[in-house]
């Protein structure tokens, strides 16, 4: 799909004539700390001139509001409230009537479709108080696009209240869990909206798939595949179905050896994996050009878990070489590795962020699970998120704001997983819409 | 979540019998053998070379501590039992099944599994059986036996499984 995407500057140029000064803060949505308190934003629905337009128009502002709630930092204005009725988004608002109702933001928009069934969205995102235009764009597709726009909308929204880049138009690829007639496992690769929509399947019952990864252009993904029998580092092609053994184990690898979930470098040409090799697992740099596996550790314990730094210069892995499972960081040649937790409990899962200064964490201590931050350097304490019964596979949201992670329950029936955000302030704490149990989310990067 | 419910009944009192902190009963007084004299009953039990046989007689799992990989003295009976049955019919092959609980990380398991497996098989092998008779895989904690959420059910699920995969009597 292509999306046209430009300001509409003559527009805004009207706008910015008519504005008046007021003398008021301009509005920034922190999402550094965290908010218990949500900045209240209007958004009543999209405006279309016919039935279609506007019921299009409709969705599209619910999935927009629905966006904004999830992220803890924004509280939509209940539409009953609304005193001014929009009926052209090129007209200023009466910003009395949206600040007696104490919103904050206010956003605006119109679908148009043409004779040719293209569809231009256009929206208008403004502070209430200080009656400023924030943003203005508009864009271009197919109508059966319009999710994708709600999406990038929100994105835009997001982007210009908080000053980071948004998370909306992504998706989210998970194991969707169960059991089979015979209390066989099933785990099956599922993929959906980051909200939840256009959930489908991307393997079938007969084979376990776990743990899957992006790639850095989000069209292909690696997982752990049984369909060979045993644990198996698998690459998909989300575009075209198709799926592969990342490697065969060849000479340089025991022949009954396993591999595990493959992460690629920022580059998208390199992966690296943990692999068993004369017994145990050390891990491995794969180059997906050459199709050539070079050893990266060589350390009778083993060493799991790998993730490449965000500048692709450094490797983060879990390794049991100190006794019980830490955490370790070394060049991505394999060179100086560094322990860089020393806290009570075995750590497991180490995930860098995005944005390079932080490594997330799975640990256990005590009979708990939790879920925490730590700086990449090791310096500093760690941040604890969240602790329960069982928690793994941190996925970092693509601006390192949110983390997505596996929780499981312990019920009389056993334990039941499902797939949960939190914010990095530890704040927002919120189950993802699957359906049935679910684990191992890996994030998309924003889609082009 | 419903699964193999017969299966984690045997598993238990197996797992009861392989722990080792589990206090010692008294010991009953064994009561005197009172003859008796009626005709030798059919010879009863699975059939010798038989997957029945090689789990009832051999022990078809042994158990590992939390976290841990390395065999205990129970286990090494069991696979020396194995290794016998094992030599009594060459024409046997075996995959073994490393298994974890679930109180660990999916990739954490997925290696901790290969390793129990992989210890179950050299110990076999340093018995003399052929490597080529045995293959490994590792379910991590996928496949538990045993579906709560219980210390013992936990233990039950910390296994190295053999499974005849052919050449046994049918």
């Amino acid at each position: 799909m292509t999306v046209l995407r430009y300001l509409f500057a003559p527009i805004l140029a009207l706008i910015v004539m008519a504005g008046s000064a007021f003398a008021q803060t301009p509005l920034v949505v922190d999402v550094t700390e965290g908010t218990l308190d949500p900045t209240p934003i209007a958004i009543p629905d999209f405006l279309g001139a016919d039935n279609r337009e506007a019921e299009i128009g409709a969705d599209i502002s619910r999935v927009i509001s629905n966006n904004l709630q999830t992220s803890g930092l924004f509280a939509p204005v209940d539409p009953d409230a609304f005193i001014e009725d929009i009926t052209d988004i090129n007209l200023r608002p009466r910003f009395g009537d949206w600040r007696v109702i104490n919103a904050s933001a206010l956003l605006v928009g119109e679908v148009t479709i043409d004779e040719n069934d293209r569809m231009l969205v256009a929206f208008r995102l403004w502070d209430a108080n200080t009656e400023q235009q924030l943003q203005g764009l508009q864009f271009v597709t197919s109508p059966d696009n319009w999710r994708r726009i709600a999406h990038k909308v929100s994105d835009a929204v997001y982007e210009r209240l908080t000053g980071e880049s948004g998370y909306f138009d992504t998706r989210i690829v998970y194991v969707s869990e169960g059991d089979g007639p015979n209390g066989e496992p099933i785990r099956r690769l599922a993929v959906m909206d980051q909200d939840g929509a256009n959930p489908s399947f991307l393997t079938d019952r007969s084979y376990m798939a776990l743990l899957p990864n992006y790639s850095p252009s989000a069209q292909q993904i690696t997982y752990v595949s049984f369909r060979d029998g045993r644990a198996t580092s698998y690459l998909y092609d989300l575009e075209t179905g198709r799926q592969e053994a990342l490697f065969d184990s060849g000479p340089s690898l025991a022949s009954e050896g396993q591999s595990l979930s493959a992460r690629f470098h920022p580059n998208g040409r390199e992966l690296v994996v943990s692999a068993e090799r004369h017994s145990g697992h050390d891990l491995f740099k794969f180059d997906l050009r050459s199709r050539t596996l070079r050893q990266l550790t060589t350390h009778p314990a083993d060493d799991v878990e790998p993730s490449y730094a965000p500048d692709g210069e450094q490797v983060v892995f879990s390794s049991s070489r100190g006794g019980q499972s830490q955490l370790y960081v070394m060049n991505a040649d394999g060179t100086d590795p560094q322990r860089i937790t020393f806290g009570e409990g075995r750590y497991t899962t180490p995930v860098w962020s995005p944005r390079g200064d932080l490594i997330a964490f799975t640990k256990q201590r005590s009979g708990q699970f939790m879920l925490g931050v730590v700086a990449a350097d090791g310096s500093g304490e760690e941040r604890i998120l969240y602790e329960g019964y069982f928690v793994d596979t941190p996925a970092w949201s693509p601006n390192g704001r949110v983390l997505l992670f596996t929780r499981g329950d312990r019920t009389r029936e056993g334990t039941t997983y499902s797939i949960w955000s939190i914010d990095l302030a530890g704040f927002n704490l919120r189950r993802l819409p699957t359906q049935g149990e679910a684990s191992d989310p890996a994030w998309s990067p924003l889609i082009d | 979540m419903k699964r193999l419910s017969i299966l984690a009944a045997l598993a238990l009192s197996a797992s009861l019998a392989a722990c080792a902190s589990q206090p010692e009963p008294a010991p009953m007084p064994e009561p005197e053998p009172t003859p008796v004299y009626e005709p030798a009953p059919e010879p009863a039990g699975p059939t010798p070379g038989s997957v029945e046989d090689f789990e009832v007689n051999a022990g078809d799992r042994v158990f590992f501590a939390l976290d841990q990989h390395t065999l205990s003295n129970e286990a090494r009976a069991t696979l020396r039992r194995q290794a016998a049955w094992l030599s009594s019919y060459p024409g046997a092959r075996i995959l073994i099944a490393g298994n974890c609980d679930e109180r660990g990380t999916r990739e954490y398991n997925l290696a901790l599994g290969a390793r129990r497996a992989n210890a179950a098989r050299d110990f076999l092998v340093s018995q003399g059986v052929d490597p080529s008779r045995i293959s490994t895989v590792s379910y991590g904690k996928e496949r538990p036996v045993c579906n709560q959420s219980t210390e013992q059910c936990w233990a039950t699920n910390r296994n190295a499984m053999t499974v005849i995969q052919s050449g046994a009597v049918s």
